[in-house]
């Protein structure tokens, strides 16, 4: 039971982080109609940011966490402007290929940057773990952590889309692109607003992640971006709190899977949840249907 | 009829191409002028070009976007490799080689239609999405498969060596994450460059073919395909198996080119898938030589330029969003219609449409573009502005 | 008695199709006879190409029958429909874009000239007659639409009119009982719009082929249609022939408003 639960509060802080991951890929999809597959290695890059202020230099945690919001934010409006613009209303199968070329860029960019063995992260948290059960469940201060910020997270971003003007304005264009130009809102910026919001939730979950799971190589966020996206499906792709449960799904399932099951075949596991969700729902828990128009 | 000529021109070139290569490496083998570097490429260069032309089959021809061919390759590697220390054991080269290659076909492409009925029912970014899960569960499961066989038949677990319960004296054939060791090697050049023609041939074949023309039509537009009587999944399926096939012909060339076979995300991982698709994208979405030569130069150029093997990933990475910003963005292709109907309606009255119609399937060059850029931008924007009313149009017919 | 025993190639029969809560097509029924060149009007948003995806099986309807030449297709899919003889173009034009102008209309030849794919990867001699037999099929029916010289082109590099054609060609290419043409002049000149009609005209006569259309253009659905529905609000608004239905009183008001 004890060994349990504490499988299961891993599950959850895992889940936390691929959902906070799942709210960058599902805002994107909603609102700009692409899988940004380079979403996983923004995350990367933030955790890098963050290791260099925090581990290299040796400043502030909370320095640390700014700078690397700061810079995946600049990065994911600069990948947008320079790669995905230029292909707005070009076929799917060019923006995704563009997006694995991205990926692959901020990868072997990585690579070239940091070197290729793996950094060892230390936790931006440090505070002591509670333990509960007269100690046989221990739970760490990164869970705690994490499942705050996620919850965090997620309320803020509720709230932004609902009571701003701007956040009302990435809703009409998830809607209708054409319908919101005509309505006198900005696309391009609203589109480019997402990718900020998106990226900078990513810096959190890339710390998050790797304050969890210390090893930091080029290749940390492509994994997790890709469980974070199948989170984002079965959520629903474009809703928020889909995006969440999704990702706390995942997350539970992976970890109870690598426990009970086989830690081989934890990922496989997590891949076939993927393809049964989008077969027998494709639109996920709590997404919309589309239909192409004859 | 002058475009089946055509056609048929461009195919002999391609096969020609192939020819001349595999004449050259041979020369170059016979008089000893090839470095072992060298000579240890050779099959490689052939499974990736069959991988490549392959995958084209289903990203250029079908259209849709796979990011599990790497999966299927695994299960041609493995299921040939499961063969080669068994069954066909002691046998002679060429007879074990040729079993080999129809099994891996074979169970290559059982799997291809097995996956292929649900992800087929998918569309764009989701269809790609699924590929790759698929790709991953492959090599994740085939990473944890024990598999031995004694006289009561193969015996499978996914726990370890000691749960086969193996009777004494029964073989372990594929141990784990260890993978199949003791394989017999036997793959060779002139195997590759003959599988290479199969595979061209079957693919340029189809491409020419009602079937394959049913493909493209399905590619080109689903609906209209349908109003015509076409049962698309069929063809999308079409293209889907044989193209497993394809790649799992190339996983038998390629683990009978090693002495242990492990499926690591090296080489069946979606990294492979994304390189082999790099190929594809580079030779041209489509255009079977351009995958050909893709795969030969990026295999080989990276050995070649030793200097450059770190900068390798990062120059493909710029490329591949560079030829997709080139050839697929809405301004810039409309950029490129502007500039051909200036180049060649002018003088001619506008009567000429062949002429200003080939001339918009001509790419311009850096030298080109750099120079008119500025003079036909405006022209170019009001192009744009014209495709994004017409765009605004169609998501305005969009339905919820 | 000889009213009710008349056979009609497409008798549809009370069909409707509610998206949410919006009727787009309420209890639409017409009567079309073999040959005929049947006309089907109405405003903007009156559901006119709804009737069409109706028809092509693109849509199940939620209630009522279509029935092709006696043989009931109702809730048939699109591909079933095509096979039971009906063809159709649409209304943004849907060509095979990369496809040459005769590849277009040779998927459309497709069910009707067949070999299997083992003959066509290994180019057998099947496959060789097969192909010469439907090159040649494909060039006729070019020839019909003055498309012939433009064969070898991408379907893409045509000119708008041209497109229009070829997509009638590719549809008549798949031998059917009833070709469906969805605004076949949207985006012509008043010239080129002269010249369908005179296709159009040529089309059903030289194909022996029963015609139902949609079209804005007046002078084209008075010029050639022998009959008419118009459909107002997903409803028929009046039937019958052209010239009393161009003349309802009711017509012109929904055209022209009060």
């Amino acid at each position: 039971m004890a060994s349990f639960l504490t499988y299961l509060i891993s599950g959850i802080s895992l889940g936390a982080v691929y959902a906070i991951i799942a709210l960058g890929y599902t805002m994107v999809y909603g609102i700009a109609k692409m899988l940004n597959f380079a979403h996983g290695d923004v995350i990367m890059i933030g955790a890098y940011v963050a290791f260099l202020i925090f581990s290299t230099l040796g400043l502030n945690p909370i320095l640390a966490v700014i700078v690397s919001m700061l810079a995946c934010t600049v990065l994911g409006i600069t990948i947008e402007r320079i790669a995905y613009k230029p292909l707005r209303g070009a076929s799917s199968l060019s923006v995704l290929i563009t997006a694995i070329g991205v990926s692959y860029f901020l990868q072997n960019s990585a690579l070239l940057i940091f070197g290729a063995d793996s950094k060892t992260f230390t936790s931006l948290v440090s505070f002591p773990p509670i333990k509960l059960m007269g100690g046989s469940v221990v739970i760490s201060s990164v869970t705690i952590v994490t499942i705050l910020a996620s919850v965090i997270i997620m309320i803020a971003l509720t709230t932004f889309i609902n009571k701003t003007r701007t956040g009302q304005a990435m809703l009409a264009v998830s809607a209708d692109k054409g319908a919101a130009t005509l309505m006198g809102i900005d696309v391009n910026r609203t589109i480019a607003i997402t990718f900020a919001i998106g990226s900078a939730l990513a810096a959190i979950a890339g710390i998050l992640l790797c304050s969890a799971y210390p090893a930091l190589s080029s290749t940390t966020g492509a994994m997790p971006g890709i469980k974070a996206f199948t989170a984002a499906v079965f959520g629903g792709i474009g809703s928020i709190p889909g995006a969440m449960i999704g990702g706390l799904v995942m997350g539970i399932i992976e970890n109870l899977s690598k426990a009970y099951i086989s830690s081989q075949l934890a990922d496989a596991i997590v891949f076939g949840v993927l393809i049964v969700v989008l077969l027998v729902k494709p639109t996920g828990l709590m997404g919309k249907k589309i239909q192409e128009k004859v | 009829m002058s475009y089946r000529s055509k056609t048929f021109k461009s195919n002999m070139i391609t096969y020609g191409l192939v020819a001349v290569f595999y004449i050259i490496c041979e020369a170059m083998l016979k008089s000893g002028h090839m470095s072992s570097l060298m000579q240890g490429l050779l099959v490689p260069l052939c499974y990736y070009m069959v991988l490549a032309v392959s995958l084209n089959l289903v990203v250029g021809i079908s259209g849709e976007l796979s990011l599990g061919h790497a999966g299927f390759m695994c299960i041609g590697a493995f299921s040939s490799a499961v063969f080669a220390s068994t069954a066909g054991k002691g046998m002679a080269d060429v007879p074990e080689l040729i079993i080999a290659l129809i099994i891996g076909a074979a169970f290559a492409a059982l799997f291809g239609f097995l996956i292929g009925i649900p992800v087929l029912r998918l569309r764009g970014d989701y269809l790609a999405i699924a590929t790759l899960a698929f790709g991953e569960i492959i090599k994740n499961v085939i990473n944890a498969v024990y598999l031995g066989v004694d006289s009561h038949g193969m015996h499978v677990s996914l726990k370890d060596v000691k749960s086969l319960h193996l009777e004494d004296g029964g073989q372990v054939i594929i141990k784990g994450a260890q993978g199949i060791g003791k394989l017999p090697r036997n793959a060779t050049f002139t195997l590759g460059i003959i599988l290479v023609f199969l595979t061209l041939f079957i693919v340029l074949n189809l491409v020419n073919s009602r079937q394959g023309r049913a493909i493209m039509a399905a590619r080109d537009n689903r609906i209209a395909a349908e109003s015509v009587g076409l049962s698309v999944s069929r063809y999308k399926m079409t293209a889907f198996v044989i193209s497993a096939a394809l790649a799992g012909m190339a996983g038998v060339l390629y683990s009978h080119n090693l002495a242990n076979l492990q499926a690591t995300s090296k080489n069946f991982g979606y990294n492979q898938s994304i390189l082999i698709l790099v190929f594809v994208v580079l030779g041209g979405i489509g255009n079977m030589r351009g995958s050909l030569i893709a795969a030969f130069l990026l295999t080989l150029l990276p050995e070649k330029l030793r200097f450059l093997s770190n900068y390798r990933m990062l120059i493909y990475a710029v490329v591949l969003i560079a030829m997709m910003i080139v050839n697929s963005s809405p301004k810039i292709v409309a950029w490129r219609k502007v500039m051909a109907e200036k180049y060649f309606k002018r003088g001619k009255a506008g009567i000429d449409e062949p002429e200003a119609a080939a001339a918009a399937e001509h790419v311009p060059t850096v030298d080109e573009a750099a120079s008119e850029i500025t003079a036909d931008l405006a022209a170019a924007e009001k192009e744009a502005a014209r495709i994004d009313e017409h765009e605004a149009d169609n998501n305005a017919e969009k339905e919820d | 008695m000889a009213e009710t025993t008349e056979r009609y190639l497409l008798d549809v029969d009370n069909i409707s199709i509610a998206f949410g809560g919006l009727k787009a097509v309420d209890h639409f029924s017409v009567k079309i006879r073999k040959n005929e060149l049947y006309g089907l009007i109405g405003p903007n948003g009156a559901g006119k190409t709804t009737v069409f995806n109706l028809l092509t099986g693109v849509y199940k309807p939620d209630a009522g029958s279509i029935v092709l030449d006696g043989d009931n297709i109702t809730g048939k899919t699109t591909v079933e429909i095509n096979h039971a003889g009906i063809a159709r173009t649409f209304q943004n034009i849907r060509l095979f874009s990369n496809l040459s102008v005769l590849d277009n209309v040779k998927v459309g030849l497709h069910e009707h000239y067949k070999y299997s794919l083992v003959e066509g990867i290994l180019h057998l001699v099947k496959y060789r007659s097969t192909e010469n037999a439907m090159d040649e099929r494909a060039m006729e029916i070019l020839k019909v639409f003055e498309l012939d010289g433009y064969a070898d082109f991408k379907a893409s590099q045509l000119p708008y009119g041209k497109q229009r054609k070829l997509e009638i060609a590719r549809a008549l290419a798949t031998d059917p009982k009833l070709l469906l043409l969805d605004e076949p002049a949207a985006g012509m000149n008043p010239q080129e719009t002269v010249e369908l009609m005179d296709t159009i005209r040529f089309v059903r006569d030289k194909f022996d082929m029963t015609i139902l259309l949609i079209e804005h253009d007046m002078r084209l659905v008075s010029g050639i249609c022998d009959e008419l529905t118009v459909l107002n609000f997903g409803q028929v608004l009046c039937q019958g022939e052209t010239k009393e239905v161009l003349n309802n009183p009711e017509v012109i008001k929904a055209y022209l408003g009060d």
